[in-house]
């Protein structure tokens, strides 16, 4: 039908929805345009980017096919929406005004790591911008951060202090230039200015130098970055990272690295080519790779980790700390940790900053272009074939998720452990950066201000709240302070994980799954701790099929931080006697095993659990491998990294029909009693549990004869068992819904709470 | 099942079921004890069952728990207590003998606390094949004019104090029941308050609010008061005077000290300035001997309790909901 068009001139309008604005895509209309020798214009609206091209017919297909497939790299299109038009003629092609008017349901951007044209300029000492540390153009630098209010406009931004010099002014009112609108341009004369200042100390002259000469000796810099502060020593200096390990009262929680470029990170740890695509892209998000032998970072940059998170420099401030070229020798790996005291959110306020990071940083190195909001830094890794997120915060922030139905203006809380909250209207859901544990009243605060600039942005007046069934979850208890005569819709966790990946996948109102949600802690309707189940499930209710047999868990958190007492539990709910030889009975004082004895006798303390993350954790302290944990999951990575190292480990244990961890703890117990290596017994186990999946999914066909699979909940981070899963689920012929764009932790919960808060 | 445990469940029951139920006839909020005025005289009454299990215990019954609980109710609000009702339910099958170390237990406490126990009441009920004591009693005070104590009046800039160690009725009566021994042995703090609360106010000072933390402990207690007065609450974590037996008790059993209930303390908010002259008088007092300053009372997160950490953090001390639930992932 195409070629039967006439090859004469046609005009056409082409209405660009979605994240659209602020992001260069009039820039990169106007250029497709001009290459294609097409007339017209284009504007932004409140319907999105409204295009007029007029040309030869085939130039004018070819343009409508290059909005889809070349859009910047900012923009995230989700529709093309195409009318003809009579042609009027006329030769140019025109940038119009924004329209101020409208409703400002324009999407804003997320910060984005500097491109390969800005690092060009930044390299070339000819360029007016060589060696600025606040290099930005239209495809890349600072967005969500800066922007204070909307329509996205430099006086909306907090560079509106700072006024255009002539040269910026130029490229930025010229549709051709790369930097045309981009609200954030600067340069040497007119651009924000960095300082380096030693408490107690003078500005040093030279910042930058300075801040690489004390990294080189050794010291600890807060770096202001694009949303927050980090604190930065070198890696390789195993005194410097325990200094700051002490000072941030960190315990074993590892650091994340930054490092001067690919080749240096390939020293360090092994990538496939996915994995390096992952680290290098718009967002350069911390990657979390397998450590090569012999990379020498100080072993306290992550104790005990078989990962290293892994980042590039991601603005030129960093591109500059790393040293370019012909600049005296400094670290080449930097720890790049969020500036805060552990338990509290990253420092972002400079007079805060100055406050809370005083007694942690020997030095500030900072500029006067301010953060609005918060932003951490994302984490993330490759398994089963694509990117997994494990933090989704800068990069990702504050980029909507399409729905798959309608929902009403809604708030969705999260969790109290990593906590994101989402909020909903139409079409759309909004999830926050990363906010951080609740247990900080800071990070109570944060919320509240994460929320409502959140608001803000998009617009949305939500009314209704929901929140997480756990009857002392601060979160929710936000949720009820801060309802306002709002109701609050009390959604179970687990339905809100498997929900959540329902949701990302597009699924339908009417579509149902089967769930395996495996996790740490959520509370059940029953009162017990829920965490290994099976869901059979749509957005509306879920039946609970089967769930990991219940042990008791004694003494609330007591249990989580200390592995052995798991450990204990499920070997005497398995009948195993607790072998003083057993690594597990060694590790917990006599004086509490006898009080846990009694815990566990007359539950006395205790509440039952279906947790598959306190079954890892039984493992891990089984074989050994860790028996006090100091960070959230600590025991499985252990036992993950464990697992992934072992050879063919021959045949996994099996567990009990339907879900009885009794069998497994037995077989584990046994091997190593009888000396099996730790390796092989965590490999044994990871077997194990991809079998249950298969089998209980199974078992979920049978009853429902529904075949498709979501996996959600923290201990889908596993990238080894998340891999396994797949495969062993696809080949049964099951269709497998894996976290994709939202991590299977409770950094993804807010998603699901919100489309089944807004749909019952 | 929670709802007796002294913290969130407990509040929601009376807000959502017994204030709606009692309608007009509830005087507003329903609290441990209440001020009326009758024939000219400034009354305080309150009423409390005893439940405890097991019924004696290191340092003290449910005897001495039946007198000292009502009459430090009383004491809060700053009465003097002088009458008490005491009504007993037993479960066929309880031994005379025990009921009557039960009864001598009383006298005792009810003496030492000066209080005339004026009235009562005997049930037996069948149900179960349990030989439990149930024990309610109702008491009678008087309260000076000027004397104007009550959760809603702290205020920012007032000095939080306690009058001892926390947590040793909650870990001795656990121990017991439980037949755990924590190393250090725990005896129950019981007492009555009412001649501390008076020594309290002989200083002068104005004493804006008192609470005895029994159930939910210290934690309750606080947030109970952050709530009604609508201020915030900051402790200093390592001020809080716990005692090594309680710390070891409950670092076994995973559970906050500051949820472990306490019978023979108070907690006083008071102007700072005046705090001094108080913590003078209530250490100059058997019943307050290690009392000390834990906290402050401040403007910022209103209805809040939080605890400066050894660490620099914040910690957000919440209500307790009754039972021990994991909150980490
Ligand atoms: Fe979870
Ligand atoms: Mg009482
Ligand atoms: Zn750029
Ligand atoms: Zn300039």
């Amino acid at each position: 039908r195409e070629s039967t068009e006439p090859a004469g001139r046609v005009r056409r309008r082409f209405t660009v929805a979605g994240l659209v604005q602020g992001v260069g895509f009039r820039p990169f209309a106007y250029a497709t345009a001009a290459d294609l020798a097409l007339a017209g214009s284009v504007a932004n609206t409140a319907d999105g980017v409204v295009i007029e091209a007029e040309g030869p017919a085939e130039a004018v297909r070819e343009f409508g096919r290059r909005l889809r497939a070349d859009a910047p790299p900012l923009a995230m299109v989700t529709a093309v929406d195409e009318t003809p038009l009579e042609p009027v003629g006329g030769t140019g092609f025109t940038i119009a005004e924004s329209s101020a008017g409208g409703q400002a349901r324009t999407l804003a951007s997320p910060d984005v790591a500097t491109c390969d044209d800005c690092l060009a300029e930044l390299r070339d000492p000819a360029d007016r911008r060589y060696r600025h540390p606040f290099i930005t153009c239209t495809n890349c630098g600072p967005r969500f951060t800066i922007i204070t209010g909307l329509p996205y406009d430099r006086a909306a931004t907090t560079m509106a202090g700072f006024a255009m010099c002539a040269a910026c002014r130029a490229e930025y009112e010229d549709p051709a230039d790369r930097r045309f609108h981009a609200q954030p341009i600067a340069c040497p004369d007119c651009g924000p200015r960095l300082e380096l200042h030693t408490p107690g100390g003078d500005r040093h002259p030279d910042p930058l130098r300075g801040a690489r000469e004390l990294l080189a000796a050794g010291r600890i810099v807060a770096v202001k970055g694009l949303g927050g502060y980090h604190l930065a020593c070198d890696a390789r200096n195993a005194d410097a990272v325990a200094e700051l390990r002490a000072r941030k009262r960190r315990g074993g929680k590892p650091f994340a690295v930054m490092v001067a470029d690919l080749d240096t990170a390939r020293r360090l740890v092994t990538m496939t080519d996915d994995e390096e695509r992952l680290l290098t892209g718009v967002r350069h998000p911390i990657v979390l790779l397998p450590r090569r032998a012999g990379g020498d970072v100080a072993a306290a940059v992550a104790p005990g980790n078989p990962d290293l998170g892994i980042m590039l420099p991601y603005t030129p401030l960093h591109v500059l700390l790393l040293g370019l070229p012909g600049d005296p020798t400094g670290p080449d790996a930097l720890v790049m940790t969020s500036g805060n005291l552990a338990g509290e959110p990253i420092a972002y306020d400079d007079a805060d900053a100055a406050r809370r990071l005083a007694p942690l940083a020997d030095a500030f190195l900072r500029h006067d272009r301010a953060i609005r909001v918060p932003c951490d830094d994302s984490v993330s890794r490759h398994a089963a074939g694509a990117e997994l997120p494990i933090r989704r915060s800068r990069g990702h922030a504050p980029m909507p998720l399409a729905l798959p139905f309608e929902v009403p203006p809604t708030l969705a809380v999260g969790a109290d452990l990593k906590n994101a909250c989402a909020l909903g209207a139409g079409r759309y859901a909004w999830v926050s950066q990363h906010i951080g544990d609740m247990d900080d009243l800071s990070t109570i605060d944060a919320l509240s201000g994460t929320e409502a600039h959140l608001e803000r942005l998009t617009g949305v007046r939500p009314e209704t709240i929901v929140a997480d069934l756990h009857p002392g979850y601060r979160s929710t208890g936000w949720a009820r302070d801060h309802a306002a005569g709002r109701p609050v819709r009390l959604v179970q966790h687990h339905h809100a994980h498997i929900a959540s990946v329902m949701a990302e996948h597009g699924l339908g109102l009417d579509e149902r799954v089967i769930g395996v949600a495996f996790d740490g802690t959520g509370y059940g309707t029953d009162g017990a701790v829920w965490g290994g189940e099976v869901l059979i499930a749509d957005y509306k209710s879920y039946d609970r099929a089967t769930h990991l047999g219940y042990v008791p868990l004694a003494g609330g958190d007591a249990s989580v931080l200390r592995p052995y007492r798991m450990a204990m539990a499920h070997l005497r709910a398995a009948g195993v006697p607790w072998h003083p030889e057993l690594a597990c009975v060694a590790a917990c004082p006599p004086a509490e095993r006898d009080v846990l004895a009694h815990q566990l006798e007359t539950g006395f303390g205790c509440v039952p659990t279906s947790s598959m993350g306190r079954l890892f954790d039984a493992v891990a302290s089984l074989t050994g491998a860790c028996h006090a944990v100091e960070y959230e999951a600590e025991a499985a990575i252990i036992l993950e990294g464990l697992a992934a190292s072992a050879g063919p480990a021959g045949d996994g244990y099996r567990f009990g029909p339907p879900a009885d961890p009794g069998p497994v703890i037995r077989a584990v117990a046994a091997d190593v009693l009888a000396g099996v290596p730790a390796a092989t017994v965590a490999a044994r186990f990871h077997a194990a549990v991809t079998a249950l999946i298969a089998d209980l999914a199974e078992l979920g066909r049978d009853r429902t004869g529904l075949d498709v699979v979501a996996l959600g909940g923290g201990v889908f981070q596993n990238a080894l068992l998340l891999d396994a899963a797949r495969r062993a689920l696809r080949e049964r012929g099951f269709t497998v819904l894996l976290p994709r764009l939202l991590p299977p932790n409770d950094g993804g919960l807010a998603l699901g709470q919100l489309v089944v808060g807004a749909c019952c | 099942m929670g709802h007796g445990g002294g913290g969130a469940m407990s509040a929601e029951l009376v807000e959502h079921l017994f204030l709606p139920g009692f309608g007009a006839a509830a005087a507003t909020g329903l609290g441990d004890s209440a001020v009326v005025t009758a024939g000219g005289a400034r009354l305080a009454i309150s009423t409390d069952s005893f439940v405890v299990k097991p019924m004696f215990f290191p340092g003290g019954s449910i005897g001495d728990l039946a007198v000292n609980g009502t009459v430090n109710d009383l004491a809060m609000s700053g009465a003097t207590p002088l009458y008490l009702s005491t009504a007993f339910i037993l479960q066929e099958g309880t031994a005379l003998s025990e009921l009557a170390r039960i009864a001598e237990a009383m006298g005792a406490a009810a003496t030492a606390a000066g209080v005339r126990l004026v009235t009562g009441d005997t049930k037996v009920v069948d149900s179960g094949s349990g030989d439990g004591v149930y024990i309610n009693t109702t008491g009678l005070g008087v309260v000076a004019d000027g004397v104007d104590i009550a959760a809603h009046r702290a205020a920012p800039g007032d000095a939080v104090l306690i009058s001892g160690d926390i947590g040793v009725h909650g870990v001795a009566v656990m121990s017991c029941r439980e037949g755990l021994e924590f190393g250090t042995a725990v005896r129950s703090d019981t007492a009555p308050l009412h001649g501390l609360v008076a020594a309290m106010i002989a200083t002068g000072a104005d004493l804006h609010a008192l609470r005895d933390p029994t159930r939910g402990g210290v934690s309750a207690s606080l947030n109970e008061i952050a709530r009604a007065a609508r201020v915030g609450v900051d402790l200093v974590e390592r001020d809080l005077p716990v005692p090594p037996g309680v710390r070891d008790a409950c670092s076994l059993l995973g559970l906050d000290p500051m949820q472990v209930a306490n019978e023979g303390k108070l907690l006083a908010f008071v102007p700072a300035a005046q705090a001094g002259d108080v913590l003078a008088a209530m250490r100059a007092h058997p019943h307050g001997e290690d009392a000390c300053r834990i906290g402050t009372v401040v403007s910022e997160h209103p209805g809040m309790v939080v605890a400066r950490t050894a660490l620099g953090g914040t910690r957000v001390i919440n209500l307790p909901i009754g039972e021990q639930l994991p909150r980490i992932c």
